[in-house]
């Protein structure tokens, strides 16, 4: 990075510099001669003195002279403001290049930036850097040169006309400028410094809240609300005072230029007047020349707040490149270098006198010296302290050591680029992270290195993707194409498509994820249009299933979707629709109030019926919870009106007692009518939708259907036994129906038959596929801890590695399942080597040979067997203490 | 069968028999109505109990496992109330619960239960007293037995 501003704007935008100083430097002829032609306007057209006789060869009167000279200012006016216009555009576009690529090169820092160096600085402070800080910036490299190169000329224009008219007035025009120039920056230093603290201070509370967000469990389990708001009141504090201070010294300055421009017109109309009554200078010359002082002003404030930004750039800018700037940042070409294609890590691992220091220069580990053959498993275990996650990490090149050297397979790995470590070796820490996005991507992850196949020439709008090359060529930013197809299938050893698929299915197996995915794939959807088999296999189950229920007896566990029986098990808004909502008009919470339901409903002549049913819930829900306090678990559970809204339905029932229904007001009456939508017959079983209400639903039903507006058309997915409804989830749309409560085991019972109809269909491995589309959430957190770390060792194992590093990876995970993962990483590692530091000495039984590490050495190594009954011998220790 | 025919049988259960009817419709309100099928399992001899289940209509077997196989020991009917020490401590099932003549029943779980006890500690004291006269009459029963000898 370019240690100074100055150097990274001429560095990246010579040219365009260049340009701008050209363009600038033409304009100011146009500028010269729009000041001089008022006074020619002046004292020859007005005055009617010394009037040519003709032009250009053209005889001319007094007033048609006047019209062509204003017509000439006009047409300059329109150039100068034409040169502004392009000059603006051409800067503003250059500012948001190097803006562009100022952001870029920090971000592409941070991803070199050496491990130990994300303890030291925080998430907040790094973002508000890359984001906030650097965005004045961007204005400013626009104007850097250009700015002070055009007003700069500017200014001289109008001196050098000034002069031209009368040095004694130029003169008075710059006499207070040393003045300013000697006493502006002096001000301004005192502000930068204040600038500087400022920068620092909005870091530390941008640090603060990120620390707050991350912590934000902890905030609330130990009641700290408080002492954060205090700790962030203390920084605002801060910023306040420095903001204020900068305030009143800024606007000071801003006072002394403002009174000194105002106060050279003193010497204009003392001296200028003066010169005119004399009759040494003409009064066009003196109007042209306050007019032209006026155009003074502008410049020079300009120049002077230029003075200012560029302090202000030139703080933003250091403080930003010396935090970017950390010691044992990985080279840009380590990061950047291809591969030969058949590179190949597979071969013993050694490392020889290894070692790392902490942050204070204390050795973490000494002298460490380990060969791990070809084929061999080891297990790195030891105390929590004593340094095998520091070993492996070191083995997967995530920390590079400070002394000593590691190679695998005769290469040095300190030295080859990532391209090789984060590709032939394959590493998982004890919490992989999951990106924002959906599974099947974040397995893909693990092999998606570059783009391997480009988008087709033809692919989408060529021209817009070709512009938008072009622009991030123009600002250095990546050129790899976010649309191209990135996995690199050789890896994987697979082709793309099914046997992909095929793959990330047995590696969701591998790592015990597989059941959890397909439990995902039943409650995800598909879209019916592009994926016309899979939904007619669907509806095949759909089918098949109502068979097999029947063919053992458990018919009644499901009530199917019938148009014309009313299904007892659904809600009576189920009933009513007949299908499912779609978007938020006629979802649960909103149908009562929804327009056309209404209508429907005073159509078919239930909202009486309706009003009826609604008081009588109320009633038996005022009779049941009246007495529970309002935070009972059972509001939540059981209720049909919230504990709030409780009350208000005491007084509305006992209301309708004094005054029979008919007597209410309609608002109240609306009341009672939102509430029998929620109501499931064969679940509440308060008997109040009897067999008259149920044939009425079922006519509504039909009026419903019928009546539907177009442009609620889309706002509900009818149920039709023979479509699949892309509103419903998978397993709903398989099942078709209500599963029966009050059936002992019902769900469970139907879920059996459900997946045995989904094996014999064959529609595991789709379903497995659409449970790969799940969304899973900012950093995976609609996933749980151990399916997060699932995610990670699929994505490590996805594209076979060469050498297989694991620092507790399987602690996460429940101790079920952590046996069947180890055991079947094994057989999918078989033949490679593998290093696996874990949390559990026991642990290392299963493994060729054990290495107990311990205060940053080596202390014992042998196979498990031998060295568990070592008297004091070090694992027999760790044993003990389990 | 709506709710209030379910507060109904409920009242003429002596463990609930004193209980507020209106708590009756609540308990009966929060539980669940099961319907089983011939031979299915309520639950097995060593599970852990998590639910008291109150027979509506129907009946049960209970058996008992021995070294021979299962043995019907006794026969539940309408009214009566299984598993309902399961909810009040921590045993496991003494004996599995087989469904049979159509059962039904209301299954009370526990947490329900605890939920309700603690808020009209009043129902606590009925059971409690109901309990208690259980205990005496077991008492009086193996008096009975132990002097008959």
């Amino acid at each position: 990075m370019e240690t100074s501003l100055f150097r990274f704007i001429w560095r990246y935008s010579k040219r365009d510099q260049i340009i701008l100083l050209i363009i600038t430097g033409l304009s100011f002829p146009f500028l010269y001669y729009s000041l001089d032609l008022p006074k020619t306007i002046i004292n020859k057209a007005i005055g009617g003195k010394n009037l040519p006789e003709e032009l250009f060869g053209y005889p001319v009167d007094q007033v048609s002279y006047l019209m062509l000279l204003s017509g000439g200012f006009l047409a300059l006016v329109c150039i100068n403001g034409g040169f502004k216009y392009y000059v603006n555009v051409f800067r503003g576009q250059l500012g948001e290049r190097m803006l562009r690529r100022l952001r870029f090169d920090l971000y592409a820092k941070i991803l070199r930036f050496p491990l130990p160096h994300f303890r030291r600085v925080s998430q907040g402070e790094v973002i508000q850097m890359v984001t906030g800080e650097v965005e004045p910036l961007g204005g400013f490299v626009g104007d850097s040169i250009a700015l002070p190169a055009f007003q700069g000329g500017t200014l001289l224009t109008i001196l050098v006309f000034m002069f031209i008219q009368d040095w004694v007035l130029g003169l008075a025009a710059i006499a207070l400028y040393p003045i300013q120039g000697y006493m502006i920056p002096k001000l301004q230093w005192h502000v930068n410094q204040l600038g500087k603290a400022r920068v620092r201070n909005v870091r530390r509370l941008s640090e603060k809240i990120g620390e707050s967000i991350s912590g934000i469990q902890d905030v609330h389990a130990n009641d700290g609300a408080r002492w954060a708001m205090a700790g962030v009141t203390d920084r605002l504090g801060t910023i306040y005072d420095i903001r204020f201070e900068i305030y009143r010294r800024k606007f000071f300055i801003k006072f002394l230029n403002n009174f000194i421009a105002q106060l050279t017109p003193f010497f204009f109309y003392s001296i200028g007047g003066y010169l005119v009554i004399k009759g040494d200078l003409t009064f066009g010359a003196l109007v042209a020349v306050l007019a032209a002082y006026k155009d003074l002003s502008a410049p020079w404030k300009e120049l002077l707040t230029y003075y200012q930004r560029l302090a202000d750039a030139k703080i933003k800018y250091d403080q930003v490149v010396e935090q970017f700037d950390p010691s044992g940042t990985l080279p840009e070409d380590m990061q950047h270098a291809e591969l030969e294609r058949d590179f190949r890590l597979a071969g013993p691992i050694s490392t020889a006198n290894l070692s790392l220091l902490d942050d204070e220069g204390q050795p973490i580990i000494e002298n460490l010296s380990l060969t791990v053959e070809a084929k061999e498993r080891v297990a790195v275990v030891g105390p929590g302290a004593g340094g095998k996650d520091l070993l492996v990490m070191l083995l997967a090149r995530l920390l590079m050591p400070d002394g000593g050297q590691i190679t695998i397979a005769g290469k040095e790995i300190a030295s080859l680029p990532e391209a090789a470590t984060g590709r032939r070796i394959g590493y998982v820490g004890p919490s992989a992270y999951v990106f924002n996005s959906t599974l099947r991507e974040n397995i893909l992850l693990g092999a998606m290195h570059r783009p391997v196949v480009p988008v087709p020439d033809d692919f989408g709008d060529v021209a817009e993707r070709n512009k938008n090359l072009e622009n991030a060529r123009l600002s250095g930013n990546a050129l790899d194409d976010l649309a191209a197809d990135w996995v690199d299938y050789e890896a994987i050893g697979v082709e793309q498509g099914p046997a992909l698929n095929q793959r990330l299915s047995e590696l969701l197996e591998t790592v015990d994820l597989a059941d959890d995915t397909y439990a995902l794939g039943l409650r995800g959807t598909i879209d019916p249009e592009t994926r016309p088999e899979v939904a007619e296999r669907i509806l095949m189950a759909r089918r098949t299933l109502r068979d097999r229920l029947a063919e053992l007896g458990m018919a009644g566990l499901v009530e199917s979707f019938d148009e014309a029986h009313y299904n007892t098990n659904a809600t009576v808004a189920e009933n009513l629709l007949f299908g499912t909502p779609v978007g938020t008009n006629f979802a649960l919470e909103n149908i009562a109030e929804n327009v056309y339901v209404r209508q429907v409903l005073d159509k078919t002549g239930l909202t009486e019926d309706f009003i009826r049913i609604g008081r009588d819930v109320a009633s038996t829900m005022v009779e049941l919870f009246v007495d529970l306090p309002p935070d009972h678990e059972f509001f939540t559970q059981y209720s049909f009106i919230s504990s709030e809204d409780l009350p208000e339905f005491q007084i509305l029932v006992g209301r309708a007692e004094r005054l029979g229904l008919a007597g209410m007001a309609a608002e109240d009456r609306d009341r009672f009518l939102s509430l029998p939508f929620k109501l499931i017959p064969a679940r509440h079983r308060l008997g109040l939708i009897d067999d008259d209400a149920r044939a009425r639903i079922l006519e509504a039903r039909k009026v419903f259907a019928t009546d539907l507006p177009e442009d609620l058309l889309g706002s509900v997915e009818f149920f039709s036994a023979d479509r699949y409804n892309a509103a419903a989830s998978l397993q709903d749309n398989i099942l078709f129906g209500k599963v029966a409560y009050g059936q002992a085991d019902a769900g469970a019972r139907v879920g059996e038959a459900l997946a045995e109809v989904i094996e014999a269909e064959d529609l595991r491995g789709v379903v497995i596929e659409i449970g790969l589309e799940f969304e899973v959430g900012i950093g995976g957190s609609r996933l749980s801890t151990g399916q997060r770390q699932k995610v990670g060792l699929a994505r490590t194992l996805l594209r076979r590695p060469d050498v297989l590093i694991f620092n507790e990876a399987t602690a996460a995970l429940d101790s079920g399942s952590q046996a069947k993962v180890m055991a079947n990483i094994f057989k999918e590692a078989e033949g490679r080597a593998m290093v696996w530091a874990l949390q559990r000495a026991s642990l290392g039984e299963r493994f060729d040979r054990v290495v107990v590490v311990r205060g940053g050495r080596i202390v014992e190594t042998g196979a498990f067997a031998e060295l568990r009954d070592v008297e004091s011998g070090a694992l027999k220790l760790l044993l003990g203490e389990e | 069968m709506s709710l209030q025919e379910e507060v109904e049988l409920l009242r003429h259960i002596p463990l609930f028999s004193k209980i507020d009817p209106s708590k009756l419709k609540l308990l009966a309100f929060t539980s669940e109505r099961l319907a089983y099928q011939d031979d299915q399992i309520l639950f097995n001899q060593g599970d852990s109990g998590d639910a008291a289940y109150i027979i509506m209509s129907g009946g049960a077997a209970i058996l008992i496992e021995t070294d021979t196989g299962p043995i019907e020991v006794a026969r539940l009917k309408k009214g009566d109330v299984v598993g309902e020490i399961a909810i009040l401590c921590d045993v496991p099932r003494t004996a599995t619960v087989q469904a049979k003549d159509s059962l039904t029943t209301l299954k009370v779980t526990k947490d329900t239960f605890f939920r309700l006890v603690t808020e009209f500690p009043q129902i606590a004291v009925e059971i409690m007293r109901e309990l208690a006269a259980r205990l005496e009459q077991t008492n009086v029963q193996l008096r009975a037995a132990h002097s008959s000898k």
